[in-house]
C-alpha cells in the first residue's frame, strides 16, 4: 500500500493542502499550511526505512497518461533522489514556520504557492518520464516567480522576471531537446515514448546531434545550478525573495540543475560528457565557480548576496564531484547538495531573522551583536562553520569526499578546488565578525531581541542535522552508494585499462 | 584491570566535551553561575587527567609493540574508502595526552583566578574545555581525517579564544587572521591526505605507515610532495615561516589561553604530526631537510624580532615561534624523541612564563583600573622593579628563563642540547646540517639575551608604573600562584624524564618513544658522536647561554628606561626588528590587498556586474527589445511599403545568386 502510493501522495498532497489553504479563512492559512507540510514530512519519513539501498529504481508507478504520444505518469526513487525528496519535505515545514511573521500580506496565496511549489519539486525528483519531468520543472517555476515578484523586496519585479526568463529559456531548450530525443529514438525503434528507461536503453549512438542535445540539456541545467557565467540571476533572485523563497531556492531549486546532470545529461549522452573538450570546459567552469564565486562573495556588502555567491562556490564543488566520476566524488557531490541545502538554508533563515528586526541586510548595519543576542550569535557561528566545511560538521563530509574523489581523476583541479576551502573562510568569517563581533557601535542594535521559541524551532532541526551528518554520515552514504555506483557505470560502462591500472 | 581502563579511552576526550556542553549551556542561560562553571570546567580536566594517567599506566603494563586502536563507529565509508571514528593509543599519544591534560588542568585552575571578574566567564570555560577536547582528538585520532577533526577544531577554539573579548575590533581581527592563515596550512594537510590515499589506499595510520616502505620509493616525488604538503600544514598550525604571522597577533586573547593554546599544546601539533609521520619523513630526505631548515631559520628569525618587542606577551610569542623552530629542527633531523622532549619541557617553562606574565598583567591591570589610568598594562616600559611586588612570580619566571636559556641542570638545557647535538652529528656527514646547528646556536644566544632583557625590564630597576598606580600592585591569589609553583618544579626537574646517557642517565623518554619511530630509525640510522665531542658541544652551548645572559645584564640598563608614552621611537636596525621585519606589511601589500582589489574591482564590478550581467544578460534583453521595436516599425500596414521591401529582398537574393 505505502510502496505503491507514497510518491504519488507526496506529489498530490501539497496541492490538495494548497486548495485547503485557499478556501480557509486567511488567519488560519499559515497553520493549515504548516500542518499540511508536517503531514507531507510524515508521509516521506518512512522512505528512509522502506528504501532498499541495493534495489535500484524502486517504488515505481507507471500508468499511461497520454498514450497516443507515449507519455506516461511514471515515477520512482533511487539513492540519488531519495535524499533530495527528504530534504524538500524536511525544509518545507521549517520554511512555512519561518515565514509566520515575515509574510503579512495575502497570506493564503503565499502559503498555497509554497505548497504547489512543493508538489512541483517532488515531481521533478521522482519523474521517470521526460514529459512529466518537463511539466514538473515548469510547475515549480511559476510559484517561485510569484513568490519573488509579489512578496519580494524593492527590486522584486526585475529579479522575478530575470529568474523567470532565464529559467524558462533553459526549460524551452530542454523541451526541444526532449522532443528531438524522443523523435530520434522513435526513428530507430518505431516506438514514440518519453519513458526514461526506454530512452536510456535505446539512445545508442547519435553522432554529432548528441552534442546539440547535450548542449540544450546543459544550458537548462547550468542556468539552474548555476554555473558561471549563467549565474547572475541568482544574486538578484536571492536578495529580493522573501526568506522562505531564498531558502527553497538555494536548498532545493538549485539542486534540480545538478540532479538533471546526474539523472539525464550524463547518462543519456556519456560520450559527449566524457569528450575531452567538454570535460575540460566543465571542470574549468566548476573551478571558476568555486574560486570566483568565493572571491566575489568576499566583497559583497549585502549579507544575502554574499550567501548567494557562496552558493555558486558550493555548487562548483558538486559539478566537480559529478564530472570526476569516482564513487567518492559522486557521493561527495550528493552530500554537498544535501549539506548546502541545510547550511545555506539555515543561513538564509538567520539573515531573514536579522532583516525582520532591522529591515536591512547590509553587513555594515550590524556589529557586536553577540553581546545582545548571544543565542543568535551561537547559531550563526555553528551554521557558518558548517558552511565553510569545518570537520565534524556536515559541510566537511561533502567537500572532503568530492576533493578526495576528484583528486583521483583530476589531481590539479582538485588541488585548485582545495584552495576554495581558504576562500570560504575568507568570505564567511569576516562577515561573521562584522555582524556579531566588533564594537557594538550602532544604537539601533543595542535593543535587538534574541531568538524566539518559534525561531529556535526553525533553526534547531537544522543545527541537529549539521552535527548529525558531520559526525555520523554513514547511514546516508550507505543508502547512496549503489545508486552512485550505477550512475558512474551508466556514464563509463567498463573501466578502461587506464583506470584499472590506476 | 588496567586494560579495561584503556578500553575506556574515549572517556578522556569525552570529559572535556561534556564540560563544553554544560558550560556552553550555562553561558547561554546562566552566565553568572560562576561556581558551577569553575567546578565543571576544572573538574572535567582533573578527571580527564586522572583518566589519562590511568590509561598510560595500563598501557605501560601491556608493553604493546603496535598502537592500540579503538574503533567506535563508521564515519565515511565510500567504496574503497573506509574512515572510522577511531582512536589509537601508543607511546607518543601517551606523552601528548599527559601534557595536554596535565598542563591543561593547571591552566584551567589558573584561569579561575585570572578570569574571575570577567562577564564571559562561562563562555571562556566552555571554549577552553572544547579546546582540550579537540586537542585530545588531534593526538588520539587513529587516522589522518580524525586527526584533522582535532586539527581544525583546535584552530576553531583558538579563533574563538583569541577574539574572546570580541567587542574590540583588534581582538576579532586577530582571531580571524589566525583562522584564515591556519586554513592555508590546512589545505596542505588536505592535499597530503589525497596523495596518501591515492598511493596507499588508506588514511588510517597503521596501514599507511605499514605500507609506506612498499608504496613509496625513498626520496621519490610522491613521498616528498606528501611530506612537504604536511609540513605546509605544520607551518600554519605551529607558526613557522612563512605562516607564523598569526601567532603574535594571537596574544590578543586572555593570557591563560596564550599559555595553553599558543605555547604549550596547540602550536606543537605540527611537531606531533611530523613525529607521528616519521616513516614518511624518513623516506624523504628533502622533506626532512626542509623541516629542519625552516625550523632552524624560524628559530633564528623569530629570536631577532623578540629582541626589540616591548609588549611582554609579544616577546614570549616570538620566543614560542623560535622554540617551535627548535622542535622542528629536532624532528627534521630524525631526532624524534629529542623534538618531543623539547615539546614537553617547553610546555612546562613556556606555560610558566606565560602564566607568570599573566600574573604581572593581572597586577598591572588592577593597578591601572584602580587609578583610572589608561596606560598599556603589557608594555614592559611601564613595569620595572616588579620583583618587590610580585616576589613569587619573579622567582618562578627567573627559573623558567634559565630553563629556556639552556642553563644546566634545568629542563630546557637537556632538551635543547639533544636537538643541537643531533643536528651537529648529522653535519659530520652532510655539512648543511652544520649550518642548521650554527643557526640553532645563534638563536640560543639570542634567546638567553631577550629573555634576560624581559626579566630585567619587568622585574628589576626602578618601577615605571606611576606613583599612584604603584601602590595597587600586588601578588596574585594562590589559585594563580599555585599552578606557577607546580610548573616551576617541572621546569627544574623536567630534564629527568630523559636524562642523557652522557651523564649516566637512562634516556627514559627516548626508550619509551623508541617503538614509535623504530621503522624510521632503521631507514635513517642515527649518527653517533664520540663522548669528547658531545662534552665539547655541551660546554659550548652552556657558554653561549651564559654569554647571552651576561651580555644582556651588562648591555641593558633598566634604570634609563622611560614609560611607554614618553619613549622615543626606534631607528635603524632596531626599528626593523621592532616592526618585525615588516613581514605583515609585505604580506598585506603583496597578497591581501591585491586579492581584495581583484575580487572587488575586477571580478565583481567588471566581470560580474558590467560584463556578464550588464553586457550579456541585460544587453541581450535590450537587444531583443530593440529588434522587437524594429519589427513593430515594419508593420506599417501600407501595401506599397511591403511591395518595396519585397522587391529589395528579391534583388538582394538574386544579386547574391548571380555573383
Amino acid at each position: 500500500m505505502y510502496a505503491q502510493t507514497v510518491l504519488t501522495a507526496l506529489i498530490a498532497w501539497p496541492a490538495i493542502a494548497a486548495v485547503g489553504v485557499l478556501t480557509a479563512p486567511a488567519r488560519w492559512a499559515k497553520h493549515i499550511a504548516l500542518a499540511g507540510s508536517l503531514l507531507e514530512l510524515a508521509i516521506s519519513v518512512p522512505l528512509w526505512w522502506v528504501f532498499q539501498p541495493a534495489g535500484g529504481m524502486q517504488l515505481q508507478v507507471d500508468v499511461p497518461w497520454i498514450p497516443s504520444w507515449g507519455i506516461h505518469y511514471a515515477v520512482g526513487v533511487d539513492g540519488i533522489s531519495l535524499f533530495l525528496i527528504l530534504l524538500t519535505t524536511f525544509l518545507m515545514p521549517l520554511s512555512i514556520l519561518g515565514s509566520y511573521s515575515y509574510i503579512t500580506t495575502r497570506e493564503r496565496a503565499f502559503y498555497a504557492l509554497l505548497l504547489v511549489l512543493t508538489s512541483g519539486m517532488i515531481g521533478v525528483f521522482v519523474a521517470l518520464d521526460l514529459f512529466l519531468f518537463y511539466i514538473m520543472w515548469d510547475v515549480m517555476l511559476i510559484p517561485m516567480y510569484f513568490i519573488i515578484g509579489v512578496w519580494g523586496g524593492q527590486n522584486r519585479l526585475y529579479a522575478a522576471l530575470k529568474f523567470f526568463v532565464y529559467t524558462f529559456l533553459g526549460s524551452l531548450l530542454m523541451l526541444v531537446a526532449i522532443l528531438a530525443l524522443v523523435y530520434l529514438v522513435a526513428e530507430r525503434t518505431g516506438v514514440y515514448s518519453f519513458s526514461y528507461f526506454h530512452l536510456m536503453g535505446n539512445v545508442g549512438e547519435l553522432g554529432t546531434v548528441a552534442f546539440w542535445l547535450f548542449g540544450a540539456f546543459f544550458l537548462a541545467f547550468a542556468i539552474k545550478v548555476p554555473i558561471f557565467p549563467f549565474h547572475t540571476w541568482l544574486p538578484d533572485a536571492h536578495v529580493e525573495a522573501p526568506t522562505a523563497g531564498s531558502v527553497i531556492l538555494a536548498a532545493v531549486l538549485l539542486k534540480m540543475g545538478t540532479y538533471g546532470f546526474l539523472r539525464f545529461a550524463l547518462p543519456l549522452f556519456p560520450r559527449v560528457a566524457l569528450h575531452p573538450a567538454v570535460q575540460t570546459a566543465i571542470v574549468t567552469l566548476s573551478l571558476v565557480g568555486i574560486i570566483y564565486g568565493g572571491l566575489v562573495a568576499m566583497v559583497q556588502p549585502d549579507f544575502k548576496k554574499l550567501i548567494a555567491y557562496s552558493s555558486v562556490a558550493h555548487l562548483g564543488f558538486v559539478m566537480l564531484g559529478i564530472w570526476a566520476l569516482t564513487l567518492q566524488s559522486v557521493q561527495g557531490a550528493l552530500m554537498v547538495m544535501i549539506n548546502h541545502g541545510i547550511s545555506t538554508g539555515a543561513l538564509f533563515f538567520l539573515v531573514g531573522m536579522l532583516y525582520e528586526r532591522r529591515h536591512t541586510r547590509l553587513i555594515e548595519a550590524f556589529g557586536g551583536i553577540a553581546k545582545v543576542v548571544p543565542l543568535f550569535a551561537a547559531v550563526l557561528t555553528i551554521v557558518s562553520l558548517s558552511s565553510i566545511g569545518l570537520p565534524a560538521t556536515n559541510g566537511f563530509v561533502g567537500e572532503f569526499l568530492v576533493l578526495l574523489g576528484a583528486f583521483r581523476t583530476y589531481p590539479a583541479a582538485a588541488g585548485i578546488a582545495a584552495v576554495g576551502v581558504i576562500v570560504a573562510a575568507m568570505y564567511l568569517l569576516p562577515a561573521l565578525q562584522r555582524v556579531i563581533y566588533n564594537p557594538l557601535d550602532k544604537p539601533e542594535n543595542a535593543g535587538l531581541t534574541d531568538l524566539s521559541a518559534r525561531e529556535l524551532a526553525v533553526l534547531l532541526p537544522l543545527v541537529a542535522c549539521i552535527v548529525w551528518i558531520g559526525v555520523y554520515p554513514a547511514p546516508l552514504l550507505r543508502r547512496m552508494e549503489p545508486s552512485a555506483q550505477r550512475f558512474i557505470e551508466s556514464v563509463r560502462p567498463a573501466p578502461g585499462p587506464a583506470a584499472a591500472a590506476r | 584491570m588496567p586494560s579495561s581502563l584503556l578500553g575506556a579511552l574515549w572517556v578522556v576526550p569525552a570529559l572535556p566535551l561534556l564540560g563544553f556542553l554544560l558550560n556552553g549551556a550555562l553561558a547561554l542561560w546562566r552566565p553568572h553561575a560562576k561556581t558551577a562553571v569553575s567546578a565543571i570546567g576544572v573538574g572535567v580536566l582533573v578527571l580527564a587527567c586522572a583518566a589519562a594517567v590511568a590509561a598510560v599506566a595500563g598501557f605501560a603494563g601491556l608493553h604493546p609493540a603496535a598502537p592500540l586502536v579503538f574503533r567506535y563507529w563508521e564515519w565515511m565509508p565510500v567504496g574503497d574508502l573506509r574512515i572510522d571514528f577511531a582512536l589509537q593509543f601508543d607511546q607518543l599519544s601517551a606523552v601528548m595526552v599527559l601534557v595536554v591534560t596535565g598542563v591543561g588542568a593547571l591552566i584551567h585552575v589558573f584561569s579561575v583566578g585570572y578570569m574571575h571578574e570577567d562577564a564571559g566567564y562561562a563562555r571562556y570555560f566552555a571554549y577552553l574545555n572544547l579546546f582540550v577536547f579537540f586537542m585530545l582528538m588531534l593526538v588520539l585520532g587513529a587516522s589522518f581525517p580524525v586527526m584533522f577533526v582535532g586539527w581544525e577544531g583546535v584552530g576553531l577554539c583558538s579563533y574563538l579564544l583569541i577574539g574572546f573579548w570580541f567587542n574590540e575590533q583588534i581582538n576579532a581581527d586577530a582571531g580571524k587572521k589566525a583562522f584564515i592563515v591556519n586554513r592555508i596550512g590546512d589545505v596542505g594537510f588536505l592535499i597530503a591526505m589525497f596523495l596518501i590515499f591515492r598511493a596507499t589506499g588508506s588514511l588510517d595510520f597503521g596501514p599507511v605507515f605499514g605500507r609506506a616502505a612498499a608504496a613509496f620509493t625513498p626520496g621519490g616525488a610522491t613521498v616528498t610532495a606528501i611530506t612537504l604538503f604536511l609540513f605546509l600544514g605544520c607551518t600554519g598550525k605551529s607558526a613557522q615561516i612563512p605562516l607564523f604571522t598569526w601567532l603574535p597577533d594571537a596574544m590578543q586573547g586572555p593570557t591563560p589561553v596564550s599559555a595553553l593554546i599558543h605555547a604549550a599544546t596547540m602550536v606543537t601539533a605540527g611537531v606531533y604530526l611530523v613525529a607521528r609521520c616519521n616513516v614518511l619523513f624518513a623516506l624523504s630526505p628533502l622533506g626532512s631537510a626542509t623541516v629542519a631548515g625552516v625550523g632552524a631559520l624560524t628559530a633564528l628569525f623569530a629570536a631577532t624580532i623578540a629582541l626589540k618587542q616591548w609588549d611582554i606577551k609579544r616577546v614570549l610569542a616570538y620566543s614560542t615561534i623560535s622554540q617551535l623552530g627548535y622542535m622542528f629542527l629536532g624532528v627534521g633531523t630524525g631526532a624524534y624523541a629529542a623534538g618531543i622532549f623539547h615539546l614537553v619541557t617547553h610546555a612546562f617553562f613556556k606555560a610558566l612564563l606565560f602564566l607568570g606574565s599573566g600574573s604581572v598583567i593581572h597586577a598591572m591591570h588592577h593597578a591601572y583600573d584602580a587609578t583610572h589610568a589608561h596606560d598599556d598594562a603589557q608594555d614592559m616600559r611601564n613595569m620595572g622593579g616588579l620583583r618587590r611586588y610580585l616576589p613569587w612570580t619573579a622567582t618562578l619566571m627567573w627559573i623558567a628563563t634559565l630553563a629556556i636559556a639552556g642553563i644546566p641542570p634545568l629542563s630546557g638545557f637537556f632538551s635543547k642540547d639533544e636537538i643541537l647535538g643531533a643536528a651537529f652529528a648529522l653535519g659530520t656527514a652532510e655539512p648543511v646540517w652544520l649550518l642548521y646547528w650554527a643557526m640553532g646556536i645563534a638563536a640560543a644566544l639570542l634567546t638567553a639575551f631577550y629573555m634576560t632583557r624581559l626579566m630585567l625590564y619587568t622585574f628589576h630597576g626602578p618601577n615605571r608604573t606611576g606613583d599612584q598606580a604603584r601602590t595597587h600592585l600586588h601578588e596574585a591569589p594562590w589559585v594563580m600562584t599555585a599552578p606557577l609553583v607546580v610548573l616551576g618544579v617541572l621546569s627544574v626537574v623536567g630534564g629527568a624524564f630523559n636524562l642523557p646517557e652522557l651523564v649516566d642517565g637512562k634516556a627514559s623518554l627516548q626508550h619509551w618513544l623508541a617503538p614509535v619511530s623504530a621503522l624510521a630509525g632503521r631507514m635513517r640510522p642515527v649518527v653517533e658522536l664520540s663522548k669528547a665531542v658531545e662534552w665539547m658541544l655541551v660546554g659550548g652551548a652552556v657558554v653561549v647561554a651564559a654569554l647571552g645572559i651576561v651580555g644582556a645584564v651588562r648591555q641593558l640598563h633598566p634604570e634609563t628606561l622611560v614609560p611607554a608614552r614618553l619613549a622615543p621611537s626606534e631607528t635603524g636596525l632596531g626599528r626593523l626588528l621592532w616592526k618585525k621585519w615588516y613581514v605583515d606589511e609585505i604580506y598585506d601589500a603583496v597578497i591581501v590587498r591585491p586579492v581584495q582589489w581583484l575580487a572587488r574591482e575586477v571580478l565583481w564590478q567588471t566581470i560580474d556586474v558590467r560584463l556578464v550581467d550588464g553586457l550579456l544578460v541585460n544587453g541581450s534583453a535590450t537587444a531583443s527589445r530593440a529588434l522587437g521595436w524594429l519589427g513593430s516599425r515594419l508593420q506599417t500596414g501600407e501595401v506599397g511599403f511591403y511591395v518595396a521591401l519585397f522587391v529589395i529582398g528579391v534583388l538582394l537574393v538574386v544579386g547574391g545568386a548571380m555573383r
